[in-house]
């Protein structure tokens, strides 16, 4: 985005330097006061996403800016969204679809909630089934919404066998070919990829972007 | 074994621990037994049975304990055994078999925002105060009531007289029952935890640790604002966290100090969930994590008590920040930081615990766990390093039994 004015520029680098408060008054000003094209306020968030994202890959940025940025562009969106007229503009293309969800009999959610919205931010379609998800609701989800990317989430050691049973589960049901198979979570290693059948595993939220990236063909 | 011979084993392991605090070689490397719901595995009971029934639990304990012969233990029923407890006070914060997970499932904690951002003024003026009227009634049943206590700073004279009614309130007073009906039951689990430890040293068994504590910012984040509410304050209530990180660092040195002292062992065992390499950048950890905590540490060692931090996951970017602790003071605990790099880093300062990987512990070979303790000691213990050998945090709940055995022989094999 190099056609931007003053304003603009400025509001993506407030959003990109966390400085919330400058960033959501100038965004509110310009959707609600001066009547701006909500699709280009998003737009602008994007930008200043991608900002955010490059910070974190380089070890600048950490999780509490990725979750400012996150909660910042949620409060931006829920503004913006109500506002959109038709014509206003088509949302980016999606890169592919990921779905992505915590193995059953674990309840933890942070690390694949910042995978998400990572995700999200990249231009990946996502969709988030939560925790404690059963096997049975990974392949009705699969069978209807058809992802590029199943990403199953795990903090505890029990995920290891859950997320085991969750992929053979796929085999069984004869799908196994059709999607990539992402893992992450505190203990998530090698060893865990290799016993559990998944494709890859990332530590990380940059690294399961980069993945998906890989799979779907699409430039970093 | 006949009692002194007992006792004569229980000095002998208490002293390898001794000599690793204060940077002398042992005769040989300690190994310590830490245990959850490993356990349930090792016993073929379930989580549930585990939680609740005091004596199976102490029975399959001391069956583990016999079997591996430790050189330390933890504190393996009081760390289990809570299901009673955690119901007569009727825990919020925590999901556990037969209560939010099945019955062969470990408890887990609820990660929320247990406190507002907008109740910081209200704690940092009077913790006691927000702690009874708000924090309580929160996360647990029991004391459900509590918000109609009185303030009671600023009662005097007849004010005073007249308030004391509020113990009258019928939902005070209900309160008060389900607390004293609480504290029976936690005073049972408590019993029971001091009667086991006191049967493992007359068996020859020193305890790993005393009691537990937690680090100023662990203590805000995962209690009190749950982890997104605490990464937000870092930019929203910045000032305000670092005055509250500064008056936790006192209350709980307050807490903590008694508590060891009466336990009669030195050791705290602090588990470290929020200083990794990955959760904060190396300035925040510098601002926010890393000055409350230091001053806990000094607190403990000033008292003569010895530090024990479980820094979980990878923390390889804080060793040298950590590094800044008086030698021979402390035990460091690693999960998942290289062994070999901390020890390069921290071995003239501290202590060193752990780390076999859970996922080499649950889904590998015994030959494979063999090895990895064989690296452990090759390039840590023989190059010098104080090393109490541990599974990364403690037995994962699967670990196969016969991986265990290997872990054990093999420390026995290659380092004394």
């Amino acid at each position: 985005m190099n056609d931007m004015t003053d304003e603009e520029r400025q509001l993506v680098e407030w959003l990109a330097d966390m400085n919330e408060d400058d960033a959501l008054a100038l965004a509110k000003r310009m959707l609600l006061e001066d009547k701006k094209n909500p699709m280009r306020v998003l737009e602008l968030c994007r930008a200043a996403m991608d900002i955010v994202g490059k910070r974190f890959e380089e070890g600048e940025y950490f999780l509490p800016e990725l979750v400012l940025a996150g909660e910042m562009l949620e409060t931006i969106g829920a503004i913006a969204k109500p506002l959109i007229k038709l014509g206003d503009g088509g949302e980016a293309k999606k890169h592919g679809k990921v779905l992505i969800g915590t193995v059953h009999g674990d309840l933890h959610d942070i690390g694949k909630n910042i995978v998400s919205f990572m995700l999200d931010i990249n231009g990946f379609e996502v969709k988030d089934i939560g925790v404690d998800v059963p096997v049975r609701t990974f392949i009705d989800e699969i069978n209807t919404w058809q992802p590029d990317v199943v990403g199953l989430s795990g903090f505890l050691t029990l995920a290891f066998e859950s997320m085991k049973e969750t992929i053979a589960a796929f085999e069984s049901a004869g799908m196994r070919d059709k999607f990539k198979v992402m893992i992450g979570g505190g203990q998530i290693d090698d060893t865990v990829k290799n016993y559990t059948g998944a494709d890859a595993f990332g530590v990380n939220a940059v690294e399961a972007v980069a993945l998906c990236r890989r799979w779907m063909g699409v430039a970093a | 074994m006949n009692a002194p011979a007992a006792s004569a084993a229980y000095d002998q392991r208490w002293q390898r621990i001794q000599d690793c605090i204060n940077l002398k070689q042992p005769d040989r490397m300690p190994v310590a037994l830490y245990s959850t719901f490993w356990l349930a595995k090792y016993g073929g009971i379930t989580c549930k049975q585990l939680m609740y029934d005091y004596e199976k639990t102490k029975e399959i304990a001391e069956r583990a304990v016999l079997e591996f012969e430790p050189d330390v233990i933890s504190t393996l029923l009081l760390t289990v055994a809570s299901g009673r407890s955690l119901e007569a006070i009727g825990f919020k914060q925590l999901q556990w078999p037969g209560h939010g997970v099945g019955d062969n499932q470990p408890f887990q904690y609820l990660d929320r925002e247990y406190m507002k951002a907008d109740e910081y003024d209200e704690f940092i003026f009077d913790p006691t105060g927000y702690y009874l009227h708000t924090y309580l009634p929160r996360v647990a049943e029991a004391f459900e009531g509590f918000e109609e206590l009185p303030n009671f700073p600023g009662l005097h004279y007849f004010r005073l007289v007249g308030s004391v009614r509020s113990f009258a309130n019928p939902r005070v007073r209900a309160a008060f029952e389900n607390v004293f009906k609480a504290a029976e039951e936690s005073e049972r689990f408590f019993q029971h935890h001091v009667q086991f430890m006191a049967r493992m040293a007359s068996l020859g068994y020193p305890a790993t640790n005393g009691t537990t504590g937690v680090s100023p910012y662990d203590f805000i984040a995962d209690y009190f604002r749950g982890a997104t509410g605490m990464m937000k304050d870092l930019f929203r209530n910045k000032d305000k966290l670092l005055q509250l990180l500064d008056k936790v660092a006192v209350f709980l040195l307050r807490q903590i100090i008694p508590t060891a002292k009466a336990s009669g062992n030195p050791i705290v065992f602090i588990p470290i969930h929020w200083a990794p390499d990955a959760f904060m950048s190396p300035k925040q950890f510098e601002t926010f994590w890393w000055p409350s905590f230091r001053k806990m540490l000094i607190g403990l060692i000033d008292v003569g008590l010895v530090p024990m931090p479980l820094w979980e996951a990878d923390c390889t970017k804080r060793l040298e920040v950590i590094k800044d602790v008086p030698a021979g003071k402390c035990i460091y605990w690693f999960e998942r930081t290289d062994m070999v790099k901390a020890f390069e880093v921290l071995g003239d300062v501290v202590a060193l615990r752990g780390n076999l990987s859970p996922s080499l512990l649950t889904t590998g070979k015994p030959d494979e766990v063999d090895a990895a303790v064989k690296h452990l000691v090759d390039n840590v213990w023989n190059q010098g390093g104080k090393l109490i050998l541990d599974a990364a945090f403690g037995l994962p709940d699967e670990t196969p039994v016969e991986n265990v055995r290997a872990m054990f022989d093999a420390a026995r094999k290659y380092a004394g």
